[in-house]
């Protein structure tokens, strides 16, 4: 199991309504699914709907970067974005939207300030290539990186509270180290946010 | 090209008629005493009646959804691609049933039949129906087949119209529910297309006010114009770009020819609008439009379609095709939010397709997969009820 959906599954409270931003496969909501939450899930690739369909799960074709204008104020208890992002056009009034619709938000994405990404850049001069982040510069949907810092500093710009953050090392831990140094040893960054 | 010896057919299929001799109360406030509907039914009802799925027709369908009523029969049912063993509706799982509606013209009661009354055919006198008559008929044919519960209602266009309202009118008795390329009403522009077909019918000097059936006539120049209309809409730009282009039937381009159809896709229209004349009832055309120009889901919620949608009770899944301008993806993104809104679990893809609206009919990859999907997962839900 991801350790991001091990971590987020215990931030939901019970008999929630959960929204999916970008759900991919549909495996985080189909664990949601499995702990009795309401599910429904975002996508624009036709081989995760497909595979969303397959697990029986709620799927809408949808692109993120047009909003969210078809669903209404606070009408989800959860918006989840795990690994996406860094994958919209405007992150921004995405986080906006998702506490527009969610009354608590969880995003997850790679910090691009982790050590491994500040080698290659720094001493190898060259994109950070690695298993989380595979694409080569010229052909990746992640158009919007940002570091932990970043983040923090877009979420006091909106005044976006955060009430809990992980963060997790490349071997997916959680330890003391990466506490006290996040943006240095962390490969992904967790968030529960509210506004 | 499948065959009726072809693995997933459902093979030679019987139509079957049945009679009703209860009145059928009506939305125009009237009833019909009597009736009847022909239907078929392909795959096996399993033991607990848990397995039927309802095909809901659009304005030219009928009963023959699929398989083949003759070894000699060229042409399958139409909507062979999807019905069938190992087809996204798998008649080794699902027993499905295709009706024709009322007031259809393929053995229905319906204009071109007998009015009891008058021992004459009904003709233009037929009553006005509504969508949710169709429903409240096929309902009547489920209850005389035994079948308290549809695993799912299915219907593409106006038939999704049908399943929509099946799914407000007799939320206990659907498991299910397939939309495809449908809406919630007509738009302005449908209601248009839609006037100018019925026009084209009623201005034909052999229209004789829909009676042409006392003077053994037919509106044959009206319904043939009126189906090349409606026939343009179902296409897109693009498909016709690519099977006519700028093609001539006959001649060259610097003198012409003086004929009617000059152009390939002239002579393709000319086809389909005379063949259509040739088997459709004018008068179920002026019905059917009618039906589908009225069809407004929410009107009696209060025009809230998320309240309307609060009164189902079962998962949907909705479909819409890229180049449909007839009903369009955005219409099926409004029935999406409103199920949104009622928290009613949804699925949507709106899939690549050159074809139109026609793309409903045809085969496509994706759209299998999908509708494939979404039915296999109907199937198993039974499993675990059985």
């Amino acid at each position: 199991m991801r350790v991001d959906h091990e971590i987020i599954r215990g931030w939901v409270a019970p008999n929630s309504r959960v929204l999916d931003l970008g759900c991919g496969d549909g495996s985080l909501m189909q664990l949601l699914s499995g702990d009795g939450h309401t599910c429904v899930g975002l996508e624009i690739s036709p081989d995760n709907i497909q595979a969303c369909v397959e697990k029986g799960l709620s799927v809408i074709e949808q692109d993120l970067d047009l909003g969210l204008a078809n669903f209404a104020d606070k009408s989800m208890n959860m918006v989840v974005m795990t690994q996406t992002l860094q994958a919209v056009h405007y992150p921004d009034k995405v986080l906006l939207e998702l506490l527009r619709v969610g009354r608590e938000g969880v995003v997850a994405f790679p910090n691009f300030a982790n050590w491994r990404c500040r080698y290659y850049l720094g001493f190898r001069g060259r994109m950070p290539v690695s298993k989380f982040m595979p694409y080569s510069w010229y052909d990746t949907p992640n158009i919007h990186f940002c570091t932990v810092l970043d983040f923090e500093q877009l979420c006091r710009d909106l005044g976006i509270t955060i009430v809990e953050r992980v963060v997790v090392n490349q071997e997916g831990d959680s330890n003391w180290l990466t506490e006290s140094l996040p943006n240095l040893l962390g490969t992904t960054a967790i968030y529960k946010i509210k506004k | 090209m499948t065959d009726h010896n072809s693995p997933t057919s459902v093979g030679i299929v019987t139509p079957q008629v049945a009679h009703f001799d209860e009145p059928l109360p009506l939305s125009n406030g009237g009833q019909l005493d009597q009736y009847q509907l022909v239907y078929e039914t392909y795959g096996q009802l399993n033991a607990d009646k848990s397995n039927t799925v309802l095909i809901c027709h659009a304005l030219s369908g009928h009963h023959h959804a699929a398989g083949f009523h003759s070894a000699d029969d060229k042409r399958p049912g139409w909507w062979d691609h999807y019905i069938g063993p190992k087809k996204p509706i798998d008649t080794n799982k699902f027993h499905v049933i295709a009706l024709n509606n009322l007031g259809g013209c393929h053995g229905s009661t319906g204009p071109n039949t007998i009015n009891p009354a008058t021992g004459k055919l009904w003709g233009s006198d037929f009553p006005v129906l509504r969508v949710r008559d169709w429903v409240n008929s096929q309902a009547k044919l489920l209850d005389k087949l035994g079948i308290d519960k549809l695993a799912a209602v299915v219907g593409g266009s106006l038939g999704g119209m049908q399943a929509m309202r099946w799914t407000l009118e007799y939320p206990e008795r659907v498991g299910a529910c397939v939309l495809v390329a449908s809406a919630m009403k007509l738009s302005s522009q449908n209601i248009a297309f839609n006037n100018i077909a019925r026009s084209a019918i009623s201005r034909d000097p052999e229209w004789h006010d829909g009676h042409f059936y006392h003077v053994d006539s037919k509106p044959r120049t009206g319904l043939s114009l009126a189906r090349k209309i409606a026939h343009v809409t179902y296409l897109s730009d693009d498909v016709m770009g690519e099977r006519f282009g700028r093609e001539l039937k006959r001649g060259n381009f610097t003198l012409g020819t003086h004929n009617d159809y000059e152009f390939q896709v002239e002579s393709y229209l000319n086809h389909q609008g005379e063949s259509f004349a040739e088997t459709f009832d004018a008068n179920t055309y002026m019905l059917m439009t009618r039906a589908l120009d009225y069809f407004d889901l929410a009107r009696e919620y209060g025009d809230d379609p998320a309240l309307a949608f609060s009164h189902a009770t079962c998962p949907f899944l909705v479909i819409s095709f890229s180049t449909d301008w007839r009903f369009s993806p955005e219409r099926s993104r409004e029935i999406v939010q409103a199920l949104l809104a009622a928290g009613r679990p949804v699925t949507f893809a709106d899939i690549e397709s050159s074809y139109g609206h026609d793309a409903f009919l045809l085969p496509n990859q994706r759209y299998e997969a999908l509708f494939r999907g979404f039915m296999d997962n109907v199937a198993k839900s039974l499993g675990r009820n059985a």
